[in-house]
């Protein structure tokens, strides 16, 4: 990060401010429909420090064939993602607003779409980490040199699928997989514990190959910090990162009534009110 | 792809799903952008050869069908052309899901190869055999489904479905030694039936080791002046629904499937038929949706009444 680190932390940080802003946005036009509020908000800091400093993109071309490629394989928490393509330039702040209207781009999944930088449809939980395989060892095969991000929660860890993948990437020695692991510690309905404890995540990855690391997922300097070492590592990337879910609110955080929830009008102002102060 | 006469008796003899293997070895010295997936199923799929001369464009996803779905539709996402292959339950069913999202929803191009579909492995019993594969995809959009009548239509199917845009599944029934039906090469195009033997009492549809079979049937209905055209229906979706309405001016439509009757071959026929003013009554031939005892590939023919003979007692007795 070198001399401008403090203002490039500055910028991720105000990135998520504006993914927050964004996010709070949807949520309200979606009114009864509901918002997978919580866990889009768990991943902020991962997403905006991925989408604002860490990905290499293009801003003008979001099919740019070098680009680092990014799954959202927990696809509910795709508030995030169109909040981050907005900030990238690739989603326009009106487009923002037909979030799960009819006939819209951003339904409450991604659904493909690459003029607007969306790469894969997801939302079936425990598919992205192999689509994340295919595509690293296609760029592989092609010579390329991108990288690929894959988020999944926690709560997806239950999928048999995820440990397919799990057991694969180590294999085909993937050292341009990224597996961040969204660990808010809590799922649909209820904590992991109370549904399925899904135990020691660093342990388990790890005795699959992977190289892990554990880090606060909310703290924008440690991320940075691992993905400036990070190319560095031989093997694909485990990273558990210990989130809050509903992070940034009062109301939402560790609070799982948040999971899939309507974001009233005044609930909303509040909202808006604690993102100013920060 | 060239095709030479001696290469078809050779194909015949070691059947569908060894030619398969073959044929992805021819298609890959054409197309650099091909790749095979499988999982633990090398030998069996015909693969060793391909293995070793293109091992840069092959993958082995271990015994893991969904992950092998998701990694194809990766590498597919990013312009590979890529071929899986697997038993056909597992090729289908286990990673059912994971073909409706990624080649169904998403559109991603790939060829799947269910291998020993149908009955062809009753000794292992309905773990191993594969009488669903056909009704569950066409019930997802987008899914070309192809049943070829024999070894060199596989071969055919193969090369047709790799350089199509759509996403599709190739369903290799029979076992080796697979009776020909082409002797020659043809023209073959995905979605086009081709008429077999002209007839003008009865039209019989077929797919995939059936079609040998409905041509015998067919013979022994001559010598009982029962006049049968015969139709390689190789592709079920989409369904060629001109051949079905031109079928209708015979006195009895026969669907022969060695499938469930429920969501397979006979039930696509049906769903156009069904739209059309007048048409005849069908006759629906093939497993009758029951798992029956297991059984070597002949014992379960004979058993869910799918021989020449017994096809005929069936065609005899329903014709009016």
């Amino acid at each position: 990060m070198g001399i401008n680190e403090e203002d490039q932390i500055k910028n991720i940080e105000n990135f998520a401010l504006q993914v927050r802003r964004h996010i709070l946005e949807m949520a309200v036009s979606a009114g009864a429909d509901s918002a997978h509020f919580g866990g889009a908000l768990s991943i902020t800091e991962i997403v905006s420090t991925l989408f604002a400093y860490q990905m290499k993109i293009d801003k003008k071309n979001p099919k740019w064939e070098e680009r680092d490629r990014f799954i959202l394989s927990k696809g509910h928490a795709c508030l995030v993602y169109y909040a981050a393509l907005c900030e990238v330039g690739y989603i326009s702040n009106n487009e923002l607003k037909t979030f799960e209207k009819n006939d819209t781009n951003l339904l409450g999944h991604p659904v493909i779409n690459r003029n607007l930088g969306i790469d894969f449809s997801n939302g079936s939980l425990g598919m992205g980490l192999s689509l994340g395989i295919g595509v690293a060892i296609s760029s592989k095969k092609k010579k390329k040199n991108f990288n690929v991000y894959v988020i999944v929660g926690d709560g997806e860890c239950n999928e048999g699928s995820i440990w397919e993948g799990a057991m694969a990437a180590p294999n085909f020695k993937l050292d341009n997989l990224y597996v961040i692991i969204d660990k808010n510690n809590f799922q649909q309905t209820g904590s992991n514990k109370e549904i399925m404890n899904v135990g020691n995540l660093k342990d388990k990855w790890s005795s699959f190959g992977w190289h892990t690391t554990e880090l606060d997922g909310h703290n924008i300097r440690d991320l940075c910090n691992f993905f400036k070492e990070s190319n560095k590592i031989t093997k694909p990337k485990a990273i558990i990162a210990n989130t809050i879910k509903g992070k940034g609110f009062s109301f939402s955080e560790n609070n799982n009534d948040w999971h899939h929830s309507i974001l009233s009008k005044s609930i909303y102002e509040k909202a808006l009110k604690e993102l100013e102060k920060k | 792809m060239i095709i030479k006469d001696r290469d078809i008796k050779m194909w015949s003899t070691i059947g569908a799903r060894a030619t398969v293997g073959l044929a992805a070895l021819e298609l890959a010295k054409q197309i650099d952008n091909l790749m095979v997936l499988t999982c633990d199923v090398s030998t069996s799929a015909g693969l060793d050869r391909f293995k070793k001369t293109f091992p840069e464009k092959y993958l082995d996803l271990g015994i893991a069908e969904q992950n092998m779905i998701g990694v194809a539709a990766g590498l597919a996402s990013e312009n590979f052309n890529v071929i899986t292959t697997t038993f056909a339950p597992f090729q289908t069913m286990r990673c059912c899901e994971q073909i409706k999202v990624n080649l169904g929803y998403m559109r991603q191009k790939i060829c799947m190869v269910g291998i020993a579909s149908g009955l062809a492995l009753g000794t292992l019993g309905y773990t191993h055999c594969c009488i669903e594969d056909v009704g569950i995809l066409r019930s997802i959009p987008g899914i070309t489904i192809i049943s070829p009548a024999d070894s060199l239509e596989t071969v055919k199917a193969l090369e047709a479905a790799v350089n199509s845009d759509n996403p599709s599944y190739l369903r290799l029934t029979g076992s080796s030694n697979n009776p020909i039906v082409y002797s020659k090469d043809y023209e073959f195009k995905i979605g086009k039936s081709i008429t077999l033997r002209e007839g003008k009492d009865i039209t019989i549809f077929s797919s995939g080791a059936m079609v040998y079979q409905s041509l015998e049937a067919a013979k022994i209905l001559e010598s009982k002046k029962i006049s049968s055209k015969v139709i390689n229906m190789h592709t079920i979706k989409p369904i060629d629904k001109l051949a079905i309405e031109e079928a209708c001016e015979t006195r009895l439509i026969v669907s022969i499937e060695e499938h469930n009757v429920i969501g397979g071959l006979g039930s696509a026929i049906s769903e156009h038929k069904s739209t059309l003013k007048k048409s005849p009554k069908q006759l629906f031939l093939g497993i009758k949706d029951t798992y029956s005892k297991g059984g070597n590939y002949k014992f379960l023919k004979e058993k869910h009444r799918l021989t020449p003979e017994k096809i005929v007692e069936d065609i005899v007795l329903n014709i009016e």
